[in-house]
């Protein structure tokens, strides 16, 4: 009963049958997926021996993790980052701090040794970004005041594990212990500032690559219009950055965090995430199930209570520095609770530094099973006590202070307008939008183009718009308007449908090359067609007719009803042409309409038919 | 039940915090219908036969709009002079707004005290509203007095309420009372 194909089984079907019942509940995908991996985990139905094997899931599900911190890098423009630099620094680095300086103090209380306590208090203060933002994500609760301080405590977190395990090298007394356990590293016979020179070194060239190669890269493949290939080298890209950091020795979750956030200006921003987050999540996913396969409870049953009471006060710990932090900051009672409660867990990175720690000899197998069983339990508990939270406490709370809430007109972080297409005419529009304050998510699908536009300060993405998830990823289900400014027929049409199914609360609106096209467009259901130069002409027209003696105002209304009489007349006919045979050639049709417009307008004798101040009739009858 | 169109002319309506609070207090009314003209006609190319359709159908008439250099905003006075044409609205088969009411609904800057002879503008306000009096009166219309919040600017929350409130029961007395208790001119 081994076997690949069927432990892929096991850990889908587990999936699949807790992940549904526990979001049911309203306990979130990551319970449900921990709940699975103690059901097949060794003290469950044991279909998964011991666990080490779980261990084994676990480290190979870790690409999940490093994924995932690519992805969180990608929605993290720079400029985003500088903005948050306050909630970083003072919120962030006030709780690593702090919570690292508590747990290192009882450590010593406990009488463990000062390397022992440091290194746990580092690693013990680092809450589980994967759990946190996953359940924020879940709860739609990304852009409130919590979890906007969540999430910067988090990515200080993150940018604290640099140090953390540049330091960590520094506190082995000795030559590490050779346990057996090689990550084949570079290093690994180096002396300690060797090692930590060699980690900035290799930080270094993530930067460069991010901001130098990977573009380049990334522009030549997309332009076979391939989308397997740039699929392919998405994971290149993670998977190389991954294998740099391993090979000195480093997280790869940061190296990749890293390559994020400086490809998070880049145009592939959004075909990228919409081809990595299907991997993601599968990798997460099997990556909290082997959490759970892998918390032992044989030693935690050998001792109940040290196990219980160390997890507990450890998260106390952390709720209680992370509440203080909230007070100060004024958060109100109940999102201080969900806050605090929240990221009360150990991280998963936590592993990683048990693992690096245990490598250089700082910790002895037993101490790291100790601390990896803690950690696997607070991952466990923080959802059960958010659950509760959520289900008794904050009705309660929500209740006593009711306030008159007012409907916020705007979903922060995404814009409410896509724009498909940025040639010179999607250009000049984004450009009028953003005048007025409008900032549109803007789509292109040539690589030059958009790089270009780039350069000359714009946002554009790339990627091809009839493609469902590249919709998804740009934000099409809260987007108010979806523009396409493109002039292919065919792939107008593709659009429409394709929003029409699957975002049916979008507006779209649609640029056609002429009246043939939005012909087309209005027999597909089209609403807001705009012809391309339906006003260019009439402008042109205007002011020709000023040229030779028409007074302007006069003209400026003249042209209104003549634009506004082609519109309709157009809307006429196509609800004419529906009742009528389809087999109408296309050439046919078009003079068809270019025949019935002009004998229309020959009757209808604009300025002789404008009566608009016009005192002629009241003269008469004076005669 | 009489129906009531309010026209409604404020060419930076998302910036007038009177005007909002006077459109909220009756926008929902039943048989009472607001036409917003700056946001149906913002190039001022009005639709005078849609509009000459819509008056047909109403009983009273509201002009609507704040004062700006003691008269409407120009819209408002484009729409008078397309949409009440000759022939149409007066003249000698100008019928079709006879015995119609109409009113003006005004906000201003400047309060309702320095609308006097004694005040700062010299003039009451039912003194600058004469054209559009007379504008009714030509027309066959019931004018009746003007509905006036003063003092914008500085106006409390509470007394805009008021405000509100009362301009809503006005407009319930002309929709619901089987004879208008007001007073009006109209030509004889």
């Amino acid at each position: 009963m081994d076997g690949f194909l069927f432990n892929a089984i096991i850990y889908i079907l587990a999936a699949i049958v807790c992940v549904p019942i526990a979001k049911k509940l309203g306990m979130g995908s990551v319970l449900g997926y921990l709940i699975a991996g103690i059901l097949v985990g060794p003290y469950g139905f044991g279909f998964i021996k011991d666990e080490t094997q779980g261990q084994d899931i676990m480290h190979s599900t870790e690409f999940g993790v490093v994924m995932m911190l690519f992805l969180i890098g990608l929605e993290l423009e720079p400029k985003n980052l500088w903005k948050m630099r306050d909630l970083i620094l003072k919120v962030g680095l006030t709780q690593v701090l702090v919570t690292a300086g508590l747990i290192f103090g009882f450590g010593l209380a406990l009488g463990v040794d000062w390397r022992i306590s440091l290194a746990a208090g580092f690693s013990m203060a680092l809450s589980s970004t994967a759990i946190v933002l996953q359940s924020l994500k879940e709860k739609n609760q990304l852009d409130s005041p919590s979890g906007k301080m969540s999430f910067g405590v988090l990515l200080m977190q993150d940018i604290a594990v640099i140090p953390i395990l540049a330091i960590l090298p520094l506190l082995a007394v000795a030559v590490p212990a050779t346990s057996g356990e090689s990550h084949g590293g570079l290093l690994e016979h180096q002396p300690g500032w060797m090692q930590t020179l060699m980690i900035f070194g290799a930080i270094g060239l993530v930067v460069f690559l991010g901001r130098f190669g990977f573009g380049p890269l990334l522009n030549w493949v997309s332009k076979t219009k391939l989308r397997e290939l740039f699929t392919a080298s998405a994971l290149l890209i993670v998977v190389g950055i991954a294998f740099l950091m391993e090979l000195v020795g480093l997280s790869p979750a940061l190296g990749t965090f890293l390559a994020g956030v400086i490809l998070a200006n880049s145009p592939y921003k959004h075909a990228l995430e919409s081809d990595l987050d299907p991997f993601k999540g599968l990798l997460l996913g099997l990556f909290f199930m082997a959490v759970g396969a892998t918390i032992n409870f044989n030693l935690i049953f050998s001792d109940v209570g040290t196990v219980l009471s160390l997890t507990l006060g450890v998260m106390i710990i952390k709720s209680l520095v992370l509440t203080g932090i909230g007070y100060a900051k004024k958060l109100s009672l109940s999102e201080n609770l969900g806050f605090s409660i929240g990221l009360a867990q150990v991280s998963e990175f936590s592993f990683v530094t048990y693992a690096f720690a245990l490598q250089l000899g700082i910790f002895a197998t037993s101490t790291s099973d100790l601390l990896m069983a803690i950690t696997a339990l607070s991952m466990t508990f923080t959802p059960i006590l958010s659950l509760g939270l959520d289900k008794l406490i904050l009705p309660v709370l929500e209740k006593r202070n009711e306030k008159p809430k007012r409907e916020a007109d705007s979903i922060e972080g995404k814009n409410k307008v896509i724009l498909v297409g940025f040639s010179h005419f999607g250009s000049t529009m984004g450009r009028f939008l953003r005048a007025n304050g409008v900032e549109a998510t803007v789509m292109d699908y040539n690589p030059d183009q958009v790089d270009l536009l780039r350069k000359m300060g714009f946002k554009v993405y790339f990627g091809d718009a009839t493609r469902l998830d590249l919709l998804h990823a740009a934000g099409a289900e809260t987007a108010k308007i979806l523009i396409s400014a493109i002039n292919s027929t065919e792939t107008n049409k593709k659009l429409f449908e394709l929003c029409r199914e699957h975002f049916p609360n979008l507006e779209v609106m649609i640029r056609a090359k002429n009246r043939y096209e939005a012909f087309e467009l209005m027999e597909l259901g089209v609403e807001n067609i705009y012809r391309e130069h339906l006003d260019t002409s009439i402008r042109m027209g205007q002011e020709a007719l000023e040229k030779l003696g028409f007074r302007a105002y006069t003209v400026q209304r003249l042209a209104a009803q003549f634009r506004k009489y082609d519109e309709d007349s157009l809307k006429i006919l196509a609800q004419y042409k529906n009742n009528q045979s389809e087999y109408i050639s296309r050439v046919r049709k078009q003079i068809e309409i270019q025949e019935t417009l002009l004998s229309g307008e020959l009757s209808r004798k604009f300025s002789l038919n404008d009566h608009a101040w016009d005192s002629d009739q009241m003269k008469e009858p004076k005669n | 039940m009489r129906k009531i169109l309010v026209l409604f002319a404020h060419p930076k309506y998302e910036h007038s915090d009177a005007n909002f609070a006077l459109i909220q207090a009756i926008k929902d009314l039943e048989h009472v219908e607001v036409r917003d003209l700056y946001e149906l006609y913002p190039d001022f190319n009005i639709n005078v036969q849609v509009e000459q359709e819509i008056l047909f159908e109403y009983e009273v008439v509201i002009w609507h709009h704040p004062i700006y250099w003691y008269s409407c905003p120009p819209l408002l006075k484009q729409w008078i002079d397309l949409v009440l044409e000759y022939g149409w609205a007066y003249g000698p088969s100008g019928i079709f707004l006879k015995n119609k009411y109409v009113l003006n609904a005004v906000t201003s800057g400047g309060s309702q005290e320095i609308y006097s002879h004694q005040g700062r503008n010299r003039y009451t306000m039912e003194e600058f509203l004469r054209p559009f009096e007379a504008t009714a009166y030509l027309c066959n219309m019931r004018y009746l007095p003007h509905f006036h919040v003063g003092g914008t600017h500085l106006i409390t929350k509470e007394e805009l309420e008021d405000k509100a409130k009362e301009y809503q029961n006005l407009i319930l007395t002309l929709r619901d009372a089987d004879q208008i208790p007001i007073p009006f001119i109209q030509k004889p």
